[in-house]
């Protein structure tokens, strides 16, 4: 088998991770090293697919021949998928093919479990020391580990890579046992907060002396696979908000499950609507960088998001009594809870309420969308009518039409791209 | 009207500007004129004399940083209009509202924000889509590309190819300017045209199937694609040739999936092709091995019972399937009939380190006797399910001779059910595997013999068959 043969099946089993980050870790450069490479701040999407997911890394797996039998997952030991092995020099040279033409900003590399987790660990160990040590590659790597591996392996995956991630797969130990029977939650969360230990241990060691070595500078992330068993959104992300605030997690991924190939039945034949793994993108933003709880954005009649509207203006049109908020006095807190102002406007409208009072032309010109706003807003020059929000028709106005919501809807699903 | 002219660069702005500030022109009578396209000897003549003068003035101006930010970039956006956007907003902030950008949501400071902000996603842009292509100079590998950017951006993106490719030779050749990077220094050139850049590489055909094969056939979301890959970039990457045929394909793909799906529901059962990689390497076939479930053996087997032995064996010795020990065990051979077959090659005189033992089924077919798991024939469907591992095994192995030991092997190996074990033991057959094969019987059946059969004399002929493998 040629490496293309191999490169096809390798890419096509490791497009199920939906993480493509090469953002957030520290910057290089090779301008005086002679190597080849170097890192930005937010990293860089080279290109993307007509799936929407924007391709930054090579992102393929070393094989995907595995001992495991996971459900969900198109490598499990029990599909019928075409196998193939790339050798760690064909991994090498493939990356640095790439990165030389402009294609990619570095490598994700994942394994089928292959003997056992040690021997697979030690290949993709393998890979990454020779890029940085054969090759001086400054690009980005991330390396997906095995929970199970031997920990002097795991320590030098995060020695030589920006990120280290392991997935959690699903959201409840109930659903890992049905699907995933050789995946133990409280291992992988051992394993996670190994890793967490020696992210934490390297900053301080780093902050002491600059010369400290690094461990994953570009934090640790993981991956959920959504839609595939029962479980609500709520449970989702709060299982979410315990990994960011346990394990000090960067990221956590939502994967919709999609057919695969070869599909178990255990499986449900059909896939989750893509906007569910959308709002959860949304509910997982508002979770940390808009002060929300995980109460606040789903209820105890309603555990599901709505796929309709947004979480966040699903929670306004709920807790109308907060409304409406006034931009030249409400605090930032506030601010942040209307539907249709972000991050940036919010910091935008607060800095700029030190010199004028706010107008809705002002809104215009950061570009605002008054039509969203305006229910919900005051300004110098407008206040809500009074049947705007106690109009029980203002859920109607916002709700798109729901066949946009189709899988193979056309419409752009505008909202969070995975790449910051 | 005054008229202002400069040499189109930014640094020639700032000079200029300075100039006329300290002139007090107000930016509602300044018309600035780039000199580069003005035509005659006169205005060039005049840029030197204007340049001469104001270059010397004093600027005494104090602008915020974020003026000189902003300006940088606005400098690059490709709308006329920007160097009298620039100077009014530079007159106002040096007129009365220094705290011009310090917030305040002003009109003019919106556009040329959303000026800025283009001008740097073009940067981006030029930074992600830029392809190089590699060709082979006098003096070694340079990697050429051809942009065509939005605005001008070409001095202002280069550095980032310098600080990633510092060890590379590279160029970037676009209608406007050209950047150039021979290892040690940055040089700009005027604009080129297409034909001067290299038009495919040796990589792109694995960079197109690494696109088409990372691509999701199950989620299509073009608004999301096109939203941050517009299409203007499309002509200059490789891999956006692909987009209207993968897009095409995408439903068909994903129905099958379903389709597939729903089949296997209904037929708990199936058969497949045995995915076996293209390669020589046994010790490959036999970790792709593991994981077949091109038949339904593999539900009751505890595993694949791959073949063993050395890599250039002179003999392939080729059995029916494992049985209870060898499935437990993962290693053929080695049950009753393995220990029956050791003794007979040693009474022939045949080292078994010296063949290679395999057999035509790699699953133990069983049904439960009681607390026994009792041997049950491989049937015709999954002998053939099965081949295709042998046939590998085979193909790398290239042995001299090929031993048959029954007629389950000597039906997977041949082919055929031609051939009758009892009455062409110890005859040779032609293979399609450049080695004639050898046929016998069955070790195990030996051990069945029926009461009244001389079990001595059916070993005595066994390993006379044996003994034709003597080299």
């Amino acid at each position: 088998m040629n490496v293309s043969e191999k490169l096809a099946i390798l890419a096509d089993a490791a497009k199920y991770d939906a993480s493509c980050a090469s953002s957030g870790t520290t910057l290089r450069n090779s301008r005086d090293s002679g190597g080849i490479g170097s890192t930005t701040a937010a990293g860089i999407c080279h290109s993307y697919t007509p799936d929407g997911r924007c391709v930054s890394l090579l992102k393929i797996l070393l094989t995907n021949y595995c001992v495991y039998d996971c459900l969900y997952c198109v490598n499990r030991v029990s599909s019928a998928v075409p196998r193939a092995r790339f050798t760690i020099e064909e991994v090498v040279n493939l990356t640095l093919d790439f990165y030389r033409r402009n294609y990619i900003e570095g490598l994700f590399l994942s394994s089928g479990i292959i003997r056992n987790a040690d021997y697979t660990m030690e290949q993709v160990v393998a890979v990454a020391r020779t890029l940085r040590q054969v090759h001086g590659f400054k690009g980005y790597i991330h390396l997906k580990t095995i929970p199970e591996a031997n920990q002097a392996l795991i320590d030098e995956a995060g020695k030589w890579a920006d990120r280290i991630s392991i997935n959690i797969e699903l959201p409840t130990a109930a659903d890992l046992q049905l699907l995933a029977p050789e995946k133990n939650q409280t291992r992988i969360e051992g394993a996670m907060s190994a890793i967490r230990e020696r992210i934490d241990q390297s900053k301080a060691e780093r902050r002491e002396s600059a010369k400290a070595p690094l461990f994953a500078p570009g934090g640790q992330s993981t991956q959920m696979i959504v839609g595939a068993t029962p479980t609500t959104d709520a449970t989702i992300l709060d299982r979410a908000s315990q990994l960011y605030d346990r394990q000090g997690l960067r990221r956590v991924y939502y994967s919709a499950f999609s057919p695969i190939p070869d599909a178990s039945s255990k499986l449900p034949l059909i896939a989750p609507p893509l906007v569910r793994e959308h709002r959860l993108y949304q509910a997982d933003w508002l979770l940390r960088f808009y002060e929300f709880k995980v109460d606040e954005i789903t209820t105890g009649t309603a555990p599901n998001l709505d796929l309709e509207i947004d979480p966040k203006l699903s929670w306004a049109l709920r807790n109308r009594q907060w409304f409406p908020v006034n931009l030249n006095s409400a605090p930032r807190h506030l601010l942040l809870r209307v539907p249709g102002l972000g991050v940036k406007t919010v910091d935008r409208l607060v800095q700029a309420r030190r010199w004028q009072k706010i107008r809705l032309h002002d809104l215009t010109r950061i570009r605002v969308s008054l039509k969203k706003v305006m229910p919900f807003i005051e300004t110098l020059d407008h206040t809500p009518s009074g049947h705007g929000l106690e109009d029980d028709n203002l859920r109607a106005r916002f709700a798109a039409p729901a066949e946009q919501m189709d899988l193979f809807a056309t419409q752009p699903a505008s909202g969070p791209t995975l790449e910051f | 009207m005054n008229e202002l002219f400069f040499d189109g660069t930014f640094v020639g702005w700032k000079r200029a500007a300075r100039g006329a500030l300290v002139r007090g022109v107000d930016p509602a009578q300044a018309r600035w004129i780039d000199a580069r396209s003005a035509q005659t000897e006169f205005m060039l003549a005049n840029l030197e004399s204007v340049a001469g003068t104001e270059g010397d003035a004093p600027g005494v101006f104090r602008v915020p940083r974020e003026f000189m930010t902003l300006s940088g970039c606005v400098s690059c956006h490709r709308d006329e209009s920007r160097w009298t956007r620039l100077y009014r907003l530079l007159w106002r902030l040096t007129h009365g509202e220094p705290h011009l950008l310090e917030g305040a949501i002003d009109a003019e400071v919106s556009e040329l924000n959303a000026m800025a902000k283009a001008v740097r996603r073009d940067e981006h842009k030029m930074h992600a889509f830029v392809r190089f292509r590699e060709i082979t100079t006098a003096t070694g590998a340079w990697f050429v590309a051809w942009f065509e950017p939005q605005h001008l951006i070409v001095e202002l993106a280069a550095p980032f190819f310098a600080d990633r490719f510092a060890a590379m030779r590279w160029s970037i050749l676009t209608p406007d300017r050209c950047a150039h990077w021979d290892g040690k220094a940055l040089t700009f050139a005027e604009g080129a045209d297409r034909s001067a850049a290299p038009t495919q590489d040796a990589a792109e055909d694995l960079w197109r199937t690494y696109y088409a094969s990372i691509f999701n056939p199950a989620r299509v979301k073009i608004g999301a694609m096109t939203k941050e890959m517009p299409r203007h970039y499309w002509k200059n990457l490789p891999e956006a040739a692909l987009i209207p045929q993968l897009l095409a394909e995408s439903a068909g793909r994903t129905a099958v999936m379903v389709a597939a799906s729903e089949e296997r529901v209904e037929r708990a059962t199936d058969f497949s092709a045995a995915a076996v990689p293209v390669t020589d390497d046994v010790g490959l076939l036999r970790d792709a091995a593991a994981s077949c479930r091109a038949c339904p053996l593999w539900r009751r087997a505890t595993c694949t019972v791959f073949g063993e032995g050395p890599v250039r064996p002179r003999v392939v010795v080729v059995g029916e399937q494992p049985g209870d020990q060898e499935d437990r065990v993962g290693k053929p051979f080695v049950g009753p009939a393995g220990l029956l077959f050791n003794r007979a090659l040693v009474a022939a005189g045949v080292e078994r380190a010296e063949l290679y033992v395999t057999n035509a089924v790699k699953h133990f077919k069983w049904e439960p006797r009681g607390k026994l798991r009792l041997h049950q024939k491989p049937n015709a469907r999954e002998i053939a399910a099965c081949r295709p591992w042998l046939e590998a095994e085979l193909r790398a192995l290239k042995p001299a001779l090929i031993l048959c030991l029954g007629a389950t092997a000597a039906q997977a190996v041949l082919g055929s059910k031609e051939v009758r074990v009892l009455s062409d033991r110890g005859q040779l057959f032609p293979t399609e595997f450049g080695a004639p094969a050898l046929i016998t019987v069955h070790p195990s059946s030996l051990l069945r013999m029926a009461a009244g059969g001389d079990p001595e004399a059916a070993f005595a002929l066994f390993v006379e068959d044996l003994k034709k493998l003597r080299g």
